[in-house]
This record gives C-alpha cells, sequence and structure tokens, in this order.
C-alpha cells in the first residue's frame, strides 16, 4: 500500500489529514502498524489537552509491543477516536481511515512543515537498510 | 512463506508469517507447525546416567520407567537457582536424552560437563546442533503428521503425552508448547525442508515465535529468562511441583531450598481496566510489591494476562493494581493456565 499523497507524514510514523477548518486527524502509518502487528489496545489523549510538537500523547499497543505515538505539531486536541477502544484491529485493517485523534494546530505553518508522502517513503526505505 | 524475521540469539527466527492472532487460533482450533531448530538437543550415554541426573536435575528421573517416557525438569545451582529448564528423555539404561533452551545451551552443556567430570567421568555428553526440531500442535496435529510422514502412525498412534519413540534417524516426542496436543519431531537438519515443505502442502500453516509466547503464556508454561534465570529458585517461579523435597535423594541446589524457603511465588493475573500486562510492570498488593514476569495479550480470552511474581500471602481472587504508565490499573489474581485445549480456562 502506498502512503495517500493528501496526507503529511512524521518520522517517528504518523500521518496528518488537515481538514476544510484546519483542525488536523491523526494515525499511524500503513508500515507502522505492519511493525507492530495485531492491535488490541490504544488509549488516545482527552480533548483540551495541549501537546507540545514530538510529546508523547497516544499508546498504540500491539499483542508484541506497545508503541508511543508523538504530537506532529504543537496544538490542543479537540477528539478522541472512541470507536478504537472496541475495535483497535481497525488501525492493521484501514490504517488511513482509522484515526487515533484530532488537534487544533497552533500553527497551519507547522503543518505544511512536515513530510510529504514521497519524504516519508524515504524514511522508510532508510529504516529497512 | 512471507514471515517476518528477527535475530533471537544468533537465529534469524519467524515472529509472524500473517496475524500473530489468527495463527494463535490456529493452533488452538486446528494445527499449525514451528520451527524451533534453535532448541538444542544433548545426549547422554553409558553406564550410571540415571544416576547422574538423579543428582543433576532438580525433579526425579525415577519417575521414567519407561522407556521414551519424558520427565520436565530445572536445572539447578548449588545455591538453588536455576540454570534452566529442559526435558530428559529416558530412551534405555544407558541413553538419556535431554532437550534445553538455545540462549542457556552451551552454558548447561559446560555445566553438565562439569558436573560428571567429578561424578560420571565415563559418561558421554554430546550434544546435536545438526538436529532441527519442528512442533506441530493442535488437536489435529498428530492426524496431519501421520499424513506427511509415512510409517508414523503406527509407531506413534500409542504414544501417552510426554513421551517419545524413534523413527530411523527422527525422533518423535508427543510434547509441545502450546497446551495442545501434537508433537516436537527432531530430525537431521538436511531432512528438515522437505518434511516442512511436506507437511506445508498437507495444509498445516507455520506459526510464528510470536504466537508460541501467547500460547505458552496461555497454557502457563515458564519461558526461561523471563519467568525465571540465575537470580530465582523453582520455588518462587511455579515449579514446585517438579522439584522433590521429600525423597531421600540428594539433588543439586536442594540444601539451598530446604535452608531457603521463598517469601514469592508465581502468580496468575488478569487484567480487568483496559491495557495490555508487560513483564517488569509492578504489582501492588496488600502484601507487598510484586513484578510481572512475562504478560501479554490473550487471543483466547479477548483479555491481557500474565504470570507475576509476588509475595506469598496473596491469595487467588485477590484484586491486586499493576503500574502501566504512572497509572494503576487493577488485576484479579487467578489459578492459572489460562487456557488449554482449545478452551479458556477463567
Amino acid at each position: 500500500m502506498s502512503n495517500p499523497s493528501n496526507l503529511k507524514y512524521t518520522a517517528t510514523h504518523e500521518w496528518v489529514k488537515t481538514e476544510a477548518d484546519g483542525s488536523i486527524t491523526v494515525g499511524i502509518t500503513q508500515h507502522a502498524q505492519e511493525l507492530l502487528g495485531d492491535m488490541v489496545f490504544v488509549e488516545a489523549p482527552e480533548a483540551g489537552r495541549k501537546l507540545q510538537a514530538k510529546e508523547e500523547c497516544a499508546v498504540v499497543e500491539s499483542v508484541k509491543a506497545a508503541a508511543d505515538v508523538y504530537a506532529p505539531v504543537s496544538g490542543t486536541v479537540t477528539a478522541a477516536n472512541a470507536d478504537l477502544d472496541s475495535a483497535p484491529e481497525a488501525i492493521n485493517n484501514d490504517p488511513y481511515g482509522a484515526w487515533i485523534f484530532k488537534m487544533k494546530p497552533d500553527n497551519a505553518a507547522d503543518v505544511a512543515a512536515l513530510l510529504d508522502a514521497t519524504a516519508y517513503q524515504a524514511v522508510v526505505d532508510s529504516e529497512a537498510h | 512463506m512471507g514471515a517476518k524475521m528477527v535475530d533471537f540469539g544468533g537465529w534469524d527466527m519467524p515472529v509472524n508469517y500473517g496475524s500473530q492472532i489468527d495463527e494463535h487460533h490456529q493452533v488452538r482450533n486446528d494445527c499449525g507447525m514451528f520451527d524451533v531448530s534453535h532448541m538444542r538437543v544433548v545426549d547422554m550415554k553409558g553406564a550410571g546416567v540415571r544416576k547422574f541426573l538423579r543428582y543433576l536435575l532438580a525433579n526425579n528421573v525415577d519417575k521414567l520407567t519407561m522407556p521414551g517416557k519424558a520427565l520436565y525438569s530445572a536445572m539447578l545451582r548449588p545455591d538453588g537457582h536455576v540454570i534452566d529448564d529442559l526435558i530428559v528423555y529416558f530412551m534405555t539404561e544407558e541413553w538419556f536424552r535431554i532437550v534445553v533452551n538455545a540462549g542457556t545451551a552451551d552454558k548447561d552443556l559446560a555445566w553438565m560437563k562439569a558436573q560428571a567430570s567429578t561424578r560420571a567421568p565415563t559418561l558421554d555428553i554430546t550434544d546435536h546442533p545438526e538436529l532441527a526440531m519442528i512442533a506441530v500442535q493442535g488437536p489435529n496435529a498428530r492426524k496431519k503428521v501421520w499424513e506427511a510422514l509415512p510409517g508414523s502412525e503406527e509407531l506413534s498412534a500409542n504414544l501417552i503425552p510426554f513421551s517419545a519413540v524413534e523413527m530411523g534417524a527422527m525422533f518423535i516426542a508427543r510434547t509441545g508448547y502450546t497446551g495442545e496436543d501434537g508433537f516436537e519431531i527432531m530430525l537431521p537438519a538436511k531432512a528438515a525442508t522437505f518434511f516442512w515443505n511436506t507437511l506445508a502442502e498437507k495444509g498445516v500453516k507455520p506459526i510464528g515465535l510470536g504466537a508460541r509466547d501467547t500460547l505458552r503464556l496461555e497454557a502457563g508454561m515458564n519461558l526461561y529468562g523471563q519467568d525465571m534465570d540465575e537470580t530465582v529458585g523453582p520455588l518462587e517461579s511455579g515449579l514446585g511441583w517438579t522439584v522433590d523435597l521429600k525423597s531421600e535423594r540428594d539433588f543439586i541446589g536442594k540444601a539451598a531450598l530446604l535452608a531457603n524457603p521463598p517469601s514469592k511465588k508465581l502468580a496468575g493475573l488478569v487484567l480487568l481496566d483496559r491495557g495490555v500486562l508487560r513483564s517488569h510492570q509492578k504489582v501492588k498488593t496488600a502484601h507487598g510489591d510484586g513484578e510481572i514476569t512475562s504478560g501479554t495479550f490473550s487471543p483466547t480470552l479477548d483479555k491481557s494476562i500474565a504470570l507475576a511474581r509476588v509475595p506469598n500471602g496473596v491469595q487467588i481472587g485477590d484484586t491486586v493494581q499493576v503500574e502501566i504508565r504512572d497509572k494503576l490499573l487493577n488485576a484479579k489474581v487467578v489459578k492459572y493456565p489460562f487456557a488449554r485445549n482449545g478452551k479458556g480456562l477463567i
């Protein structure tokens, strides 16, 4: 599966979708879910929490391991995906649909400065070697 | 086979071929095969081998009276701590076969030879890294092996659990590490690929190390290096049932075990809150702190489970707290195993 070109990415394997109102939706990439394997638990940040860029703010746990999810930019959490409480495997089945949380960025320019799909693929390729 | 590989003590091992949870259910409900060639076979041959093992091992090899019968045992240091856990097969009065863990094999062999040098110098102790091992496990495992290996049914159909039979250069044992029926088959490495491919043609699915770990933990089986090692004894590791302290027999570590009754024991935990129990998480109880030795998500129970070393006062049915990322989550103390023979037991 290729990484959708309409999304932004981080080197720590989060994807970021900019919504019409300027808020962003965050999940983990196809590559990340494949590395972790069967997802069994997701702990998302609560709405209202203020995050600094690169701050640990969520945890995804597979049978194998727990992994931190980092805030892609600074801002305020507006929603967490409660569907993942009962169906964490949605991240395996549809990584770019199963979002983890939404936030309102402090600066739209921070989002624009994230990796594009090509640059993110280069990160994935470099980790494979 | 599309496996995700990982380096495991110098061995390239498959963690999972596809979904680890699917592989787990495959073994509980049908059957699957594991490449466990990293396990090391050690043969002890010569007069007096039984007498030597009676002293070397914490469990009593005198329980082995029928050729082919196997016994699970710990091998202890003089201070009562665990060097390794192993399976010993009685073949003849002049041949016992031992299967030890991969990571400890060289250490084990050196220890066995050092003990033999003074107590049984004429014994021949030889390891067999040239032997591969394939485990086929699950309710349909034996049937599939019989289909894949002509002539094996006649020899192994009447094998009782925890016993083995030779078939030419192959060694077929009705043992395993999953809590399911099945065989572990030792055979020359050069024949292993052919056998593996034949099993695959019969529809046996390959299973990775990831599912092997969730299966063994559900079955309440210890993993050396996690649930016990050279810093603890068998009595605080849930292995009291394998240690015979009542008979007259002396064995390495016995005096230390009698002199130092443990203050902790191994208990089963089921997480009541949402999350996943993992090794090394702290367990808070009314009787003091403990620690998780193995934890995972149980696909059979659809809950997180763990083995934990806790103070002796902790009882089945107690609720304890597990520290996970600065939160205290509730877990219930349960009698384990958690699942065997296709069914959850909690």
